[in-house]
């Protein structure tokens, strides 16, 4: 009877592991022709032709079994500690000699393997092929070529594969021979392990010896604790004082390191394997692929950076000009949900709160919906067909100087790099740096962008009081949302994520036509994460800004007072009313009167928000936020913007007792400040800079905590930024105080 | 005639075959399990436009390297 068994998937980067993981058991985990794309072991169920039911993992791509690197500790504690009963590992027909360095340190390690020979389509392309079964038997490995882009040969793969798993084999080490000095050594190790069984239960003592001599720190860290446990410190001293031995040894006389030679063994037995006739070329080696081809443009070194500012300018082309329309259906759509309301409702807490905190709210951000989606399947494209990594590869000189990375580049660009993207996808998107410490700067300075949310606030500034020039301005902001970025990243380098920069050797994957599962599935899983964001985060955080800006309510007294204004007002028109009928003119009255209502009404709105909590809360930051200028109003609305930074612009407007003008126009509220004899160009430029640079917005912050794994990075992030924020505004208000520049 | 050259110093085009990677560590570890080692064939596929970091043709893949790191290894060229 079939049993159920656990399989791994395993191999280099961008060797095709998740599209073989997603064809087989028809999960929708995102594949992309970039190095490094999977970080996490992912699992999913097979149901093979023959009954079993095959429990897979598709483990995040390695080059090798060392344990520099997240991704190789997860595939390497994976194997060691849960043992699958078989380990593809898939490898590129048309890299194959690269790809076996891996190989060898499976068969090493002795697990059961069954090698996928993958892309055999672009390998045949190539002119390359394969005498598989003269290399099965050279390397006593079952062999199976496949494509998992197509499915050829999956199914004879996973035949071979379950046949493997029945036999259910114990673990069979291969030896391969590392020379005189590194073979003595291991020998000797070997003997000392296995005589004090020394983490035997964990590992083979070949495979310790070895992972000892390749200098792996974890397998030292774990002797070392082991030896604590066991009062075995001896053991331990032995095996690290033999590996400095050996260490001083080799570099005396070959001017080398151990790990080098193990190195240069493995390839040294890989090419002696391959020589035996494996791999014939049809067309001569040297000749240049298409993809090498397209390089020759794509990255030259003065088309190259032409053609990717209008790869760039493109997708932010593409993605505005087409989201256009739905961004418009949406924002008709929730307006008309909100009139709905407004009329189906009576006046009152529910309906304020439904429209103007609910809808208003969460429409908001919704509103953004397909902008991200239009700009994720750009992105997607550009990830798809291999350009991305060509960027990173261009844009590294220039970012390395500020300590990050080439990839640093793309994160940036998605935050707002170009005025109008979004931080929260921005933030996800560092997920393809390597590097812990230049991942870290870059998903905590992205936010510093320019986002689509910040725009129309800006937009309404500058409109207000920089009419003259408004592009210009724009443009500048622009410019100084990456300079503040990138000095800050600097800065951040230099103190709390201090260290040495990650070595840069990267693959650039050939160029490769993007598939439309592909494409749709990275577009929907990006989209779907939004959408989930703003119907939980957003619709929580507008409920709570709507309560901090109702309650507490004015007090009973307070309200006579409006309410025998009011009365006062409609009597005396009324009475008014009553002399004008008799000479035939009623209309300019009634006019006049429903005017004075409204001011009343507006000037009781003001009073009650000044009562609120919120406007408590604003009132009181205005003993430290009038040194950059901002009053209680402004305050609230820079509050509310932290739930989202489109808040501040409505926040703002009804701060200003606006109640009933449309301000998503700008239009009145921007004549209100113009008039208002408070506001001036340093009080609005000190604002500007305070919007850009504060504190990301909630949702930004959450996926901070998710990607940076502590909520620590998202409070320093919301600490820092505001508190930089703040210092920046504070210098530029006074600055401009000073000068008399204000008017 | 074959001398022997630092990867920095080839020019865009040249072909050699590495001789030496005189480095340990993570860079070292890096640059080896990419199939940079001493007997490698290697091509110089082209610079980024800042003249940094180089692109190399190994093993018919093209990979990336920072100069800063190209400077560790050794070339034989004709
Ligand atoms: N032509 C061709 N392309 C393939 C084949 N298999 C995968 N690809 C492409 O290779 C690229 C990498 O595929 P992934 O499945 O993401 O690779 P991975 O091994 O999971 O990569 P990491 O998660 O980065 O380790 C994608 O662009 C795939 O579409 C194949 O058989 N033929
Ligand atoms: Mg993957």
């Amino acid at each position: 009877m079939p049993e159920s068994f656990k399989i791994a998937l395993a191999g280099n980067p961008n060797a095709g592991k998740t599209t073989l993981f997603n064809r087989l058991t028809g999960a929708r985990q995102h594949v992309g022709n970039y190095p490094g794309v999977t970080v996490e072991k992912k699992e999913g169920i097979y149901n093979s032709t023959s009954g079993a039911s095959i429990n897979i993992v598709d483990l995040p791509g390695t080059y090798s079994l060392t344990a520099y690197s997240v991704e190789e500790v997860v595939a390497r504690d994976f194997l060691i500690h849960e043992k699958p009963r078989v380990v593809i590992n898939i490898t590129d027909a048309a890299n194959l000699e690269r790809h076996l360095y891996l190989t060898c340190q499976f068969l090493e390690l002795g697990v059961p393997v069954v090698i996928a020979l993958n892309m055999i389509d672009v390998a045949r392309d190539r002119g390359i092929s394969i005498e598989v079964a003269r290399l099965a038997d050279l390397l006593n490995v079952p062999i199976v070529a496949i494509s998992a882009r197509s499915g050829e040969g999956v199914d004879e793969l996973l035949q071979v594969v379950e046949k493997v798993a029945q036999a259910n084999q114990d673990w069979e080490p291969v030896y391969i021979a590392y020379g005189e000095d590194i073979d003595g050594a291991i020998l000797e190790m070997e003997k000392q392990i296995e005589a004090n069984s020394f983490l035997t239960d964990t590992y083979s003592s070949r495979w310790l010896a070895l992972k000892y001599l390749e200098n792996d720190k974890q397998v030292i860290e774990k002797g070392r604790s082991f030896a604590g446990r066991h009062d075995q410190e001896k053991v331990a001293d032995c095996l690290e004082d033999k590996v400095e031995e050996v260490g001083k040894h080799v570099l005396a006389t070959m001017e080398t390191y151990p790990e080098a030679i193990v190195a240069d063994h493995r390839y040294g037995y890989i090419k002696s394997i391959l020589r035996q006739g494996v791999i014939t070329h049809t067309y001569d080696e040297d000749r240049l692929y298409t993809s090498d081809r397209i390089d020759r443009v794509v990255t030259n070194q003065i088309f190259g950076p032409i053609i990717m500012l209008a790869v760039l300018l493109g997708l932010y082309h593409f993605t505005f000009t087409y989201s256009e329309l739905p961004v418009s259906w949406l924002e008709s759509l929730f307006g008309w949900l909100a009139g709905f309301f407004e009329r189906l409702l009576p006046d009152g807490h529910l309906k304020s709160l439904l429209v103007s905190g609910i809808i208003g709210g969460v429409g908001g951000v919704m509103g953004f919906v397909p902008i991200i989606m239009f700009m994720f399947f750009g992105i997607a494209i550009l990830e798809d067909s291999g350009y991305l990594a060509r960027v990173a590869f261009m844009m590294d000189r220039v970012f390395r100087i500020f300590g990050l990375h080439g990839s640093s580049v793309m994160a940036y660009i998605i935050s707002g790099g170009i005025a109008g993207g979004c931080a929260v996808p921005g933030v996800m998107a560092t997920r393809t740096l390597r590097s812990p410490r230049e991942r870290m700067a870059t998903l905590l300075t992205a936010p510093f962008m320019n986002c689509g949310a910040k725009l129309p606030v800006l937009a309404l500034m500058i409109g207000t009081f920089f009419s003259n020039n408004q592009a210009q301005v724009m443009f500048m902001l622009t410019l100084l949302a990456w300079v503040v970025a990138l000095l800050v990243a600097k800065l951040l380098r230099l103190t709390v994520l201090k260290g040495e920069p990650t070595p840069f050797v990267m693959e650039l994957p050939p160029y490769r036509l993007p598939t439309f599962r592909g494409l749709a599935i990275h577009t929907w899983e990006k989209t779907w994460q939004y959408i989930r964001k703003a119907a939980t985060v957003i619709l929580g955080a507008s409920i709570l800004i709507w309560v901090t800006m109702t309650f507490p309510g004015l007090p009973d007294s307070q309200k006579l007072v409006f309410e025998n204004q009011r009365q006062e007002i409609s009597a005396s028109y009324a009475e008014l009313n009553g002399q004008l009928h008799a000479e035939g003119s009623s209309v300019p009255v009634s006019q006049e009167l429903t005017r004075q209502l409204a001011a009343i009404e507006a000037a009781q709105a003001g009073q009650a928000l000044r009562h609120s909590l919120a406007g408590r809360l604003g009132r009181s930051l205005e003993s430290i936020t009038w040194l950059a200028g901002f009053d209680w109003r402004t305050n609230i609305a820079l509050v509310g913007g932290f739930a989202a930074k489109e808040i501040v612009l409505s926040t703002l407007g009804t701060a200003y007792s606006l109640g009933g003008v449309d301000v998503e126009k700008g239009g009145s509220l921007s004549k209100t400040l113009a008039a208002d004899p408070s506001w001036d160009k340093a009080k609005a430029f000190s604002l500007i800079l305070f919007i850009m640079f504060y504190s990301p917005c909630f949702v930004t912050v959450v996926c901070i905590i998710k990607e940076a794994g502590s909520w620590k990075w998202g409070a320093f992030s919301m600490a820092f930024n505001t508190v930089f924020a703040m210092l920046l505004s504070t210098s530029v208000y006074q600055l401009c105080r000073l000068l008399g520049l204000g008017g | 005639m074959v001398s022997r050259i630092m990867l920095r110093e080839m020019a865009k085009g040249q072909s050699g075959t590495i001789a030496s990677v005189k480095v340990a560590g993570e860079l070292g570890r890096r640059i080896r399990e990419m199939g940079m080692v001493p007997g490698t064939t290697i091509k110089i596929q082209g610079r980024a436009p800042l003249n940094d970091p180089v692109a190399l043709r190994v093993m018919g893949g093209t990979l990336t390297l920072r100069n800063n790191e190209a400077d560790y290894i050794e070339v034989e060229v004709e």
